[in-house]
């Protein structure tokens, strides 16, 4: 592509390749998603043409839906890649471990109030982990990553966004995962009022249930 | 063969679904003995209150079988160890009745087991990883886990039913039989070899979670159509379930750093699976392990292992407490034998 100068490979993500760039003297992020071997090629197209599509789209509804996300520079559905501007910043999955206690309240609240705008206007996020979520240098929250997102809102596809960022806590922050859920909670229902918030809590436990063994399902 | 007086003999006793396994093992992880009897149902899926029958049935010729293969005596055993959980009611009481009376007629400690963190510990100890990313696959389980902090953390899981689950239900309604050491997946699997023409059906992940009730209501719908051949549908099927799994085992691979995937459980067998798994091991400069077979599916021996682990970080269970835990979920055991 015309001027554009490749400085580094940031990161091997889960499905894409994160290279940093200059482009016209601006700093840009490249996300290609490369072909996967292991899927049906059939498959592997299709789900990385879709996404290509998709994740631009969606980050551009949650700008609308008023939470920063990076703007898009260009799609390239033949490569399957992404142009978009760079999050200078720090990952929340490194920052939240290194915060006080306070700080990091703050910061899960924040986390919520955007997940409740996003829920609010009609979107599911789809990979609400800590790895998807930047705070830039001038502490502006960023959300990134729409590539499982989708156009929705029904109260369980809403749930399980929560769910997966809840056992994401879990996972991966488990000192203090309890609070900061229960933070992003506080955060949530700030928007989106309180009895929405004791709905999807409700919502989230049933879930919760579900993934757990359970017999074997008959067909009728 | 067994006679050191220092060694410690820990007995056992699977018993989660529709196998009823006895394993021995030693401390320094020797497996003596690893025998299974399974039920096979007359038609359809498991049914819990025959499949524990059936348990109750073999249990004392499982028992002497393996005491026999490890070429030890009852009183030689130091330890007893069942699966607590998670799994089906009547099954799981079953082997916990028969590991209760032996603890007590031989007046040894009892421990209970989770039976989802056996596989994992049988599976770290017979492909020499220390800290894997474990897609664990069977009937009953979809769970990516990894250790962090404590404990086995879960970082994805199925919504809905299990993988095994969802080719298992395929495979029955296509006409596949269950026969002794050919599963219904193997069937599949078999089957699958002759597909060639994929047929799209729902692909549903979300995080690292993923479903398979969409996917399997759209193969078996497609079945009765009658549009496809059925090794078309097979093909298409596993390529999807398995690409599902595969993604989502990447994502987790690729949020936790680890350095080693490990793939066990029923649906470990599977040679399609293996593959895919491996090429994201290499795509990522991760080892690949896949536990063998006999330690993949249900077993005694993983019970056995992780008792003695568990025992040896100071764990017993108190007749009192060996009340058996149907969902008993992976990230809520304290592993202290991992520091
Ligand atoms: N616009 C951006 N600015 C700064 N860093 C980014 C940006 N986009 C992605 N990254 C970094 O790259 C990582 C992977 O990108 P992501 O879009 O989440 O891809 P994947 O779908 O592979 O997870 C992120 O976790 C983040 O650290
Ligand atoms: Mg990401």
């Amino acid at each position: 592509m015309d001027n554009l100068i490749i400085l580094k490979q940031l990161q091997k993500g889960a499905e894409a390749t994160i290279s940093l760039a200059n482009w016209y003297e601006k700093k840009v992020i490249i996300k290609s998603r490369k072909i996967k071997k292991y899927r049906h090629p059939q498959l592997d197209e299709r789900i990385r043409r879709f996404r290509t599509i998709h994740e631009p789209q969606l980050i551009y509804e949650a700008k609308k839906a008023g939470v920063p996300t990076p703007t898009i520079f260009l799609v390239d559905t033949t490569n399957m890649l992404i142009i978009m501007e760079f999050i200078q910043g720090k990952q929340v999955k490194y920052l939240l471990p290194l915060l006080s206690k306070t700080e990091r309240s703050k910061l899960c609240f924040k986390i919520g109030e955007l997940v409740g705008k996003l829920h609010f206007y009609g979107l599911i996020h789809g990979d609400l982990t800590t790895s998807n979520m930047i705070l830039d240098d001038y502490d502006k929250l960023f959300l990134i990553d729409f590539g499982l997102g989708e156009k929705q809102n029904e109260l369980e596809s809403r749930g399980v966004d929560l769910h997966l960022m809840k056992r994401g806590f879990q996972s991966t922050h488990n000192q203090f995962a309890n609070a900061s859920f229960r933070d992003v909670m506080s955060g949530y229902s700030n928007v989106i009022g309180e009895p929405f918030t004791t709905n999807i809590l409700e919502k989230i436990q049933e879930i919760e249930l579900r993934g757990r063994y359970v017999e074997e399902r008959k067909l009728k | 063969m067994a006679n050191s007086i220092n060694e410690i003999y820990c007995l056992g006793i699977e018993s989660t679904a529709d196998d009823f396994g006895v394993g021995i093992s030693t401390c320094s992880g020797e497996v003596l003995a690893n025998i299974s009897d399974g039920y096979i149902p007359e038609k359809g899926g498991i049914h819990p209150r025959e499949a524990a029958r059936h348990h109750a049935m073999v249990a004392s010729d499982v028992l002497d079988k393996a005491l026999n293969q490890a070429g030890i005596k009852s009183s030689d055993l130091s330890l007893i160890a069942f699966s607590q959980g998670p799994g089906l009611g009547p099954c799981l009481r079953t082997g916990a009745t028969v590991a209760r009376a032996l603890a007590a007629y031989l007046n040894i400690p009892l421990v209970g087991v989770n039976h989802s963190i056996a596989h994992v510990e049988i599976g770290k100890l017979k492909t020499n990883t220390t800290d894997p990313i474990t897609l664990y696959v069977s009937g009953g389980n979809t769970i990516i886990s990894a250790f962090n902090s404590g404990r086995y953390r879960i970082f994805g899981e199925t919504l809905d039913i299990a993988l095994g689950n969802c080719l298992d239900v395929f495979s029955r309604e296509a006409g596949l039989k269950h026969k002794k050491g050919i599963p219904l997946g193997a069937a599949l699997e078999k089957l699958a070899l002759d597909g060639n023409n994929f047929v799209l059906m729902p692909y549903i992940v979300k995080g690292m979670d993923v479903s398979f009730s969409g996917l399997l209501t759209s193969a078996v719908t497609l079945l009765r159509q009658k549009k496809y051949r059925l090794q078309d549908l097979c093909y298409s099927l596993q390529e999807i379930a398995f690409a599902m799994v595969c993604e989502v085992t990447e994502r987790a691979l690729a949020h936790t750093e680890k350095k080693e995937i490990l793939l066990t459980g029923g649906v470990a067998a599977n040679n399609r699976l293996q593959f895919m798994l491996s090429l994201i091991a290499k795509d990522h400069g991760v080892s690949f392990n896949k536990v063998p077979l006999e330690y993949a599916t249900d077993n005694g021996a993983m019970i056995a292992w992780t008792g003695l682990l568990a025992f040896r970080s100071g764990v017993v269970t108190p007749i009192e407490k060996s009340m058996v835990k149907l969902r008993w979920r992976i990230d809520r055991v304290d592993i202290p034998w991992i520091t």
